[in-house]
């Protein structure tokens, strides 16, 4: 028994030597399973064209703020791709693997796709909910994660406050009623999105989720179709989920060309079809054009236009005093 | 009496590797939690872990505990009574099914839970229209809470009871004691120590749950928030030091209140053999 067990160990890692040259490792959040799925088959192919090398991606999910962490504590991520510019900030401050100046190394603040915040309802929208207003009329129940333990949900909150600020013409303290009241909708807080999206979808609890786009697209296509549809808000947020080389481990795996290649590859043609093909939206402007009719229309406001960028908004709303919490202060 | 004169050969060694042993898997990670915090300022330490979202966490945390444990103690008992004092058909496979939640990953329980107590699950839409939620409110927890820790009570009881020699039950019975009082007199003080552990072990492992429970207890800060879950709030802001504050109180805590129960569990077994 032993003995076979040596033997077959010894087969395996014969033949991953023979077949894997080079191995990647990409750090990645919960909903960008599929997405890289598609994405390292396409791009070891088209690097095996190029170079004769072979490359083997292994890809690592969780909730994004988790896996950020694994990264500062050791994981030997070559490429993060995280749902937040902040964890990747996180990564270059607290760990020092990356330079600060990560975000200007790749085209479109190093972000290549973006999505959106979009609500998800029942077929047929028997609550008639059409834009963040509704959201608070009497009756209606929002599904959303807690804003402190996931890095979607804090998209989710912003695009809400964002939302409530432009129809009180930059009012601040409206925007924070609306928000406050958004959340006594709230019956559950899931830790993460995955989770919001099994509360609502499989358990039925809820009238409303507010949802990432490619999210809710996804499980429209995959879970029960003909049960929901999605609802486009009139405004919401540019959510930019970032993507970066982590310098420090690829120097030490001698990996830096194939990793830069690697999320390169992401901004090509190809890489782009495929990534409108997993309901995130394109940068480039002729595969967007292409995929426009599954995406539906909606204003986007950018972080920066309201909340400055993300180590301010951490500051103001999520971390131990700011808004989120007095919002669920003791009263 | 020297160590040398055991019967058994290894004392010193076998001392030496437990010392080691219980060092690295124990004392070291729990002394890290110490040092963490000690990097924190006295007054923020204080100001957070006396704030109101970490003490209500606590009540939930704690309280909760209690509650399943105290019901795993007294259905626990009838489940271990039943099976090792009766035959009956399936025997057998309940024994096993006492271990399920040892077993199980707690994440899956949780979600499996949630799923039936939810208003449109299987024993959720008959409570609904009665007013009982228990799905995303603190009794979820409970529920939550009493599955998880169900195995520890009957598992420390059934040798106990089974052990228990009938001759007992049997002189009791002809000295005239009637059956309520043969439990009451004899059976449940020879068992009270062992149930004591059981509460114990069944409490503590609730103190420590996350996965199960954060599935069905609808995470509502200040009513169904539990202080693990804190925990990971501040992980995720990277504020590692709050992070170990909380851990810390929750460690200590814990620890007296396990300290306590052990002693009383010492006293009543001291008691008995008297």
């Amino acid at each position: 028994m032993f003995k076979k067990s040596l033997i077959s160990l010894a087969l395996l890692a014969a033949s991953s030597a023979a077949i894997a040259d080079v191995s990647l490792l990409n750090v990645s959040y919960d909903p960008t399973r599929e997405l890289y799925q598609d994405v390292n088959k396409a791009f070891a192919e088209k690097w095996k064209k190029e170079t004769g090398e072979t490359v083997t991606i292994k890809a690592s999910h969780g909730g994004s703020g988790k896996q950020a962490r694994s990264v500062i504590d050791g994981l030997e991520a070559d490429v993060v791709t995280l749902a937040l510019a902040q964890d990747i900030n996180e990564i270059s401050e607290k760990g020092g693997l990356l330079p600060a100046n990560w975000q200007a190394r790749l085209p479109n603040n190093s972000t290549p796709y973006y999505s959106t915040i979009v609500f998800l309802v029942k077929k047929g929208n028997p609550k008639g909910i059409k834009d963040w207003g509704d959201l608070i009329k009497p009756g209606v129940q929002v599904i959303t994660p807690n804003p402190k333990t996931s890095g979607g949900a804090r998209w989710n909150y912003l695009a809400a406050w964002g939302w409530a600020l432009q129809k009180n013409k930059g009012d601040q303290n409206k925007a924070k009623a609306y928000v406050a009241e958004l959340f006594k909708h709230v019956p559950v807080l899931d830790s993460g999105a995955r989770g919001a999206t099994t509360t609502f979808v499989e358990k039925g609890v809820g009238d409303v989720l507010i949802a990432w786009e490619n999210e809710a697209l996804l499980s429209l296509k995959e879970l029960e179709p003909g049960k929901f549809e999605i609802v486009a808000p009139s405004e919401s947020i540019l959510a930019e989920p970032p993507v970066a080389v982590v310098d420090k481990n690829v120097a030490k795996h001698n990996t830096k060309k194939q990793a830069e290649a690697y999320l390169k590859f992401l901004y090509t043609p190809q890489g782009q079809e495929i990534i409108a093909q997993n309901y995130y939206r394109p940068r480039d402007t002729a595969v967007s054009a292409k995929y426009a009719k599954q995406f539906p229309k909606v204003n986007l406001f950018t972080l920066s236009e309201f909340f400055g960028d993300w180590p301010k908004a951490n500051k103001a709303h999520f971390a131990d005093g700011g808004t989120f919490d007095q919002i669920y202060l003791p009263r | 009496m020297s160590t040398s004169q055991r019967v058994l050969p290894g004392f010193r060694l076998s001392l030496g590797y437990s010392v080691l042993y219980l060092s690295l898997i124990v004392l070291i990670p729990l002394s890290a939690i110490f040092f963490k915090t000690s990097l924190m300022k006295w007054d923020d330490f204080w100001s957070l872990v006396l704030s109101p979202r970490a003490l209500a966490s606590y009540k939930v945390t704690f309280g909760s505990s209690l509650i399943a444990a105290l019901i795993n103690c007294f259905f626990g008992l009838i489940v271990a009574w039943a099976l090792s004092r009766y035959q009956f058909l399936g025997k057998r496979f309940f024994d096993a099914l006492v271990d399920l939640p040892f077993a199980l990953p707690t994440a899956v329980a949780g979600i499996t839970l949630s799923t039936l107590y939810s208003a449109n699950g299987w024993v959720g839409q008959y409570l609904e229209p009665h007013g009982i939620k228990v799905a995303y409110t603190p009794l979820g927890i409970v529920v939550a809470l009493t599955f998880i820790g169900l195995p520890f009570v009957v598992r420390t009881l059934q040798p106990v009871l089974e052990d228990l020699e009938s001759e007992v039950e049997e002189a009791a019975a002809c000295l005239g004691a009637s059956r309520w009082q043969t439990f009451a007199k004899v059976i449940f003080p020879a068992i009270l120590p062992a149930l004591l552990t059981g509460f114990t072990l069944s409490f503590a492992r609730a103190i420590g749950e996350y996965g199960s429970v954060i599935f069905i207890a609808g995470n509502m800060p200040m009513i169904s928030e539990i202080t693990p879950l804190l925990i990971v709030a501040k992980l995720e802001q990277y504020d590692y030091s709050g992070a170990t504050a909380l851990a810390l109180v929750m460690l200590v805590i814990s620890f007296a209140l396990l300290f306590a129960i052990n002693g009383l569990q010492w006293w009543t077994s001291r008691r008995g053999q008297r």
